[in-house]
Order: structure tokens, then sequence, then C-alpha cells
């Protein structure tokens, strides 16, 4: 078990085997219903890569799940697990429409995205601060109280479209939609490449995604902020006794969380419905806890995570169609199979892997 | 404010706090043993999707429930194996537990039923609900106290009388047995006990077993009793709530009785609310239905009582070499 194994093994041989697993075993639930997973993942590559309209959607889930992922990172550098994305991108989702739809007859969208952009950072910053401090001050587990985060935010939201945001006289429970010169553009530029791309939901958020994981590298391992981050997740007591501020380091590292969290608000409510609505997430606050840990929290291999998982989400929609008795849910099967080998039981090869080397060092002498 | 204690209105409390106790002490034992569960959500589910499907196609409500059990204990399982064998991250695994249950269910579901999800409606040999009407339906007979008395305690399902029994047993077999006090002491101290010469792993793994077969009959209540058939994702955050009343009851069993009672009154409630003002003020329905989340976060911050945790939860056991 603590034997020193080479750098390769434990980050590149260890993981792609626990990934490996975990699609081998959802190969086999697939199986098990009776369909063909080689010819299934066929369907989910051509639903996410084989058109332009698709290519679009998985670039819009990519967004999110970038953001989220990033979010759960980000705490995780400071050993805080951030459960509570969910309930951030939501408040977030408000402070991005709120700012949409005071702003919508005054600016155009460029002249909007900085507010959208701090109000949305701010709400998630907030939503996830409160449980940085109460751990901080307070000693209660962010686990538990980001949890419970996430389903006040469900009542809050719910509350706050009824009572104050709905269209008086409209029945769907929304707000209304923001003046289209406040829309985020579609990413058209691409079109070129990708015909058909400008149909989908895919929007700027997408680049504002990527420039989000350059600052979360230079802020994690290029700042002193980071560093101190990095070593109070390494060992809180030790950090203590480095003079590094457990209230600062904590509340700050999840209101980062928040922020980033809250950011993924901005794609579907300024990128694509442009109005603020029920379940803005949708779910895509848990996707960042897999994406997070498959990338292994660091944000050039979010990417790569988000990119395979906004593949399964818009390639299930693909295959449910194409093979009625598998439905979209597999997806979230196989997010919690990637939780589960590439999370919970990333060690559990290797023990064989270090009786392997034990064993090919001994043949040596 | 007093149609809340409306007969009608504790009747329903009293069948909405089933399904929240049983998970709620499925999570005192696994979390006295220092296992964190933040997974009795999937296993209520996949539980409450196991008991529906299995009663559709074998139309026995024992087979079912039996099935809804064991379903349970084999993700508590996984939990087990994640956890405590290979010493992973136990909210993580948690995390994954909710998932896999959220997902296989609507897969398994739709490929057994192509329902978009749902089961059929159970047969009424599958079900297992009120109690035996025959026999105390004298009660009836006695006037409205007579028939309030009928309907809230000798006419409910077998889960209630289960659910209620289970508080003062689990009391009984955590402070007053052998393998209670183990239980707790692996929560706390586990060093002291592996020294003792007992084996960590063997207690926490029954822990984690008797935490499956709870949520079993947690989920058996939602898809067997409370309705006729499994219905998309239908534990609808029970898990959490149950959770949430386990920190409230600072991981004590009839205190645990207390917060689900609280919290099924709360839900039980919501309806009746709806509209009603409390000096001049509208409560709003969705302040109920977050009032138990909430109630947590203040006592996790320690402004009504301390909560604390078992000592050794959360932290994977390993046998110094």
């Amino acid at each position: 078990m603590n034997k020193e194994l080479p750098g390769w093994v434990d980050y590149g041989l260890l993981p792609l085997l626990n990934l490996m697993t975990a699609f081998i075993v959802a190969g086999l639930v697939v199986l098990a219903i009776g369909e063909n997973p080689l010819e299934a993942v066929g369907h989910i590559a051509y639903g996410a890569f084989g058109y332009g309209n698709g290519v679009g959607y998985t670039l819009f889930y990519t967004t999110n799940f970038i953001f989220t992922g990033l979010a759960v990172a980000v705490a995780f550098h400071a050993s805080q697990f951030n459960i509570g994305g969910e309930g951030q991108a939501y408040l977030g989702g408000l402070g991005v429409g709120l700012a949409c739809l005071g702003l919508d007859h005054v600016l155009p969208w460029w002249g909007i995205l900085p507010f959208a952009i701090a109000m949305g950072a701010l709400f998630g910053a907030i939503w996830a601060a409160i449980p940085g401090y109460l751990f901080a001050k307070r000693g209660a587990h962010v686990v538990i109280t980001t949890i419970m985060f996430n389903f006040i935010s469900y009542s809050l939201m719910n509350y706050l479209i009824n009572n104050f945001l709905k269209v008086p006289g409209n029945a769907s429970v929304q707000s209304r939609t923001f003046e289209q010169t406040a829309w985020m553009p579609k990413l058209e530029w691409l079109s070129g490449m990708f015909p058909g791309i400008q149909t989908s939901p895919a929007n700027l958020s997408f680049v504002l995604a990527l420039v989000a994981c350059v600052f979360v590298y230079i802020l994690i391992w290029r700042t002193k902020f980071g560093y101190e981050v990095r070593v109070y997740g390494a060992n809180p007591t030790a950090a203590r006794y480095a003079g590094i501020s457990t209230t600062r380091i904590v509340v700050l590292t999840m209101a980062i969380s928040g922020a980033l969290a809250g950011l993924m608000g901005m794609n579907p409510v300024m990128g694509d419905q442009n109005r603020i609505f029920l379940d803005i997430p949708q779910q895509a606050g848990f996707v960042g806890i897999a994406v997070a840990l498959m990338g292994r929290s660091h944000p050039l291999w979010i990417v790569f995570a988000a990119l395979l998982f906004g593949m399964l989400y818009q390639g299930g929609a693909e295959l449910a169609f194409e093979m009625p008795s598998i439905t979209r849910d597999m997806v979230v099967v196989i997010q919690g199979l990637v939780i589960l080998f590439a999370g919970a039981m990333e060690f559990m090869f290797r023990p064989w892997i270090a009786g392997l080397f034990t064993m090919m060092e001994k043949s040596d002498a | 404010m007093l149609e809340l204690l409306q007969v009608s209105n504790l009747d329903s409390t009293i069948r909405l706090a089933t399904p929240l106790l049983l998970a709620c002490l499925a999570g005192l034992y696994s979390e006295r043993s220092g296992v964190f569960d933040i997974g009795l959500e999937g296993k209520i589910l996949i539980a409450a999707f196991a008991g529906a499907a299995v009663g559709v196609t074998m139309g026995n409500a024992w087979i079912a429930l039996g099935a809804a059990i064991l379903t349970s204990v084999a993700f508590a399982l996984i939990h087990g194996v994640a956890c405590i064998t290979f010493r992973g991250n136990q909210i993580v695994s948690g995390v994954a537990i909710n998932f896999l249950a959220l997902g296989l269910a609507a897969v398994i579901g739709n490929a057994m039923f192509q329902m978009g999800g749902r089961s059929p409606q159970l047969p009424n040999e599958a079900r297992l609900q009120g109690g035996d009407r025959a026999l105390f339906s004298w009660m009836e007979d006695l006037g409205p106290v007579g028939e309030a008395v009928h309907n809230l305690f000798f006419d409910q399902s077998i889960f209630v009388y289960l659910a209620f029994a289970a508080v003062p047993f689990t009391w009984w077999v955590l402070f007053r047995t052998r393998f209670g006090m183990r239980l707790r002491a692996v929560g706390e101290n586990p060093a002291a006990v592996d020294t003792a010469g007992i084996s960590v792993t063997g207690l926490r793994y029954r822990a984690v077993i008797c935490a499956g077969i709870l949520c079993g009959l947690s989920g058996a209540t939602l898809s067997m009793a409370l309705n006729s058939g499994y219905i998309n994702n239908m534990s609808a955050g029970r898990g959490f709530i149950a959770l949430a009343a386990l920190i409230f009851a600072k991981w004590r069993p009839v205190q645990a009785m207390m917060a689900c009672l609280l919290f099924a009154f709360l839900e039980a409630s919501e309806s009746r609310l709806q509209g009603k003002e409390v000096l001049g003020f509208e409560i709003p329905v969705q302040l109920v239905q977050a009032l138990p989340y909430i109630l947590v976060v203040v006592l996790l911050a320690g402004f009504i009582g301390q909560a604390r945790a078992p000592k050794a939860g959360g932290v994977p056991y390993v046998k110094e070499r």
C-alpha cells in the first residue's frame, strides 16, 4: 500500500485502469440490457461529434462541466469537498439573470457581460462562502452544509421566481425573456468547421470557461495564495503552524469555488434560454464532482474530462433515440461508475501493481 | 393552525416519518461505526425500485420485500468495499452510490417496463399496506376518539410498526449489547478496538450491512406502502432529510425518532400551510420545505447546542504494521 511507485504509475497508469474499469462495467450494464456496447459507443460518438448541431450541444454541456469541475477542484486543493455546486450554479444563474434583466434595455451584451460575470460569481461565491465560514469558525462540515445549501437553494429560487420574477398572467414559472441585444452570441465563427453549430445552444461562455481554466491554473500553481491553499490542503495543522490562517484559506477558497460554479449559470441563462428559469444547473453541479475526480483537480485534465461528459450527455440523447431500450439515464450510471472507480476506489489496483513491481525488482536482483 | 393537529395530518405525519426514520436509523448504525453514509438516498431509491420491479413480476409482497432489502445491502456492500477494504473516501463513495442507484433504477426500469422509468401499478397482493381492519374494527364504534386511535395506531402498514419498534431495539443494541459497545467504540477509537483483538473491518462491515437492511425497508415503504409502484426518483431527497435528522438527533436513536417526526410533520403540513398567515405574514410553502435543511445548518453552526459526530467518522482505518 505505501510502497513508492514511479510517478507515471500513480498519475497515469492507475487512473487509466480505474477509468477503464468504470467503462467496462458500464459496457456490462448495456450488455445485460441486451444491447451491443460497442454499437452504443458508436451512437454516442456520432451523436456528439457527427454533425454541427451535435458538436454544439456537446460544447454547451462541456462548458457547464468545466465550470462546475473547476469549482470542485479548487475546493479539493484546500481539502474541502464542495458538493454544493448545484446550488451555487443556481444562485449564480440568478445573479447573471438579474444583471441581464436590469441592464438589457440600456446596454448590449458585451456591456452587460462584466456585470453578469460579477453578479454570477458574487452570488455563487456567497452561497459557498457561508458553508466555508461555518466550517472555519464553527467546525460545521462543508460536505453536509453544502448539501443542505443545495436544497435550500431549490426552495429559495422556487420562491423568488414564483413571487418576484414570474411574468404576471403567464403560467410558466420563469422570468421574462431578455431583450435580444443582451443574448450571448453563439459560436458562429465555428460554423465553417462545424456547419449547423449556430443552431445549437453553444455560445461564447465556452471561451470564458477556457479562460477560467487558465485563471485556476495560475491561481493554484503560480500565486502565493495558491501555494498556501495547497499547503493547507496537504496538511492543515502544518499550515496553521506556518502562520496560514484557516479562516482566510477556507472561506476564500470556497468563495472562489462557488464563484466558478456560479459562472456556470451564465451558459444556460445568458447563452441559451435568455431568462431565469427553474432548475438552471440541471445536475451539472454534481457532474462537476465526477469531472474533478477524473481530471485529478488539474484544469487541463478537467477540460478533457468535461469534454468526455459533454460528449456522453449529448451522445446519450442520440443513443436513447437509436436504442430505445437504453435511456439517457445510462449517462448517470456512467457518472456514478466514474466517481466510484476513479474516486472512491482509486487505490483498488495499487497493491497489485505494487506487488508486480516488487516481483520485477526481485527478478532483477 | 389547529387543523395541523387533525387526525388526518397526524396520520400523514406518522406515515411520512416511517421511511425517514428507517433511513435515519440506517445512517445511525453506519456513522456510529465510523463510516459516513451520504448514500442513504441512493440505497432507498434502488430498494424502492427493486421492491416494485420484483413485486410486479412475481406478485408476492414478501419476495419483493426481500429483493428490496438484498439490493440495498448489495449497494451498502459496494460502499463497504470502497471505504473499508480499499480505504477510499467515504463521501465520494456515497456520491457514487447515489448516482449509480438513480441511473440504474431508470435504465433497468425502462428496459423492463418501457414506461419511461415508472413501474406498472403493483397488484394488491404485492403491497404491504394497512393493518388488519377486521381485528380492530370494533374500535371505530367507540366514537371519534376510538376512531382516531384506530386510524393512527392500528391501521398502519407493517413498516410503521417496524420503524418505530426499531427505535428502542436500536437503542438496546447500541447501548446494551456487546456488539453495540464495540460498534460505537470503533467509531470513536478504532485503534483501541483493534488492540483489544477485535476486527475493525468486520465490525464496520456489519454496521454497513445493518444500514443496508434498514435502507431496504425504507425504500420498500415508499414503493410498496406509501405508493404502489416505482416512480422516477421517488425518494426525492428523503435520504438527505434522514441525514439531516440524524445530525439533528446528534446520532442518538430516540432523538432521531423525534427529529424524523418533526420533519415529517413539516412535510405533512406543507399543503395545509399554503396561503396561511401567521402574525400577519404569509408563510411561503418553500420556507416550510427548506426548514429541515435550515435547521440542520443552524445546528451545525453551533447555535443550538453542539452536534459532535463520531470521532473516527470519515477516516479509513489503517492497521499499524
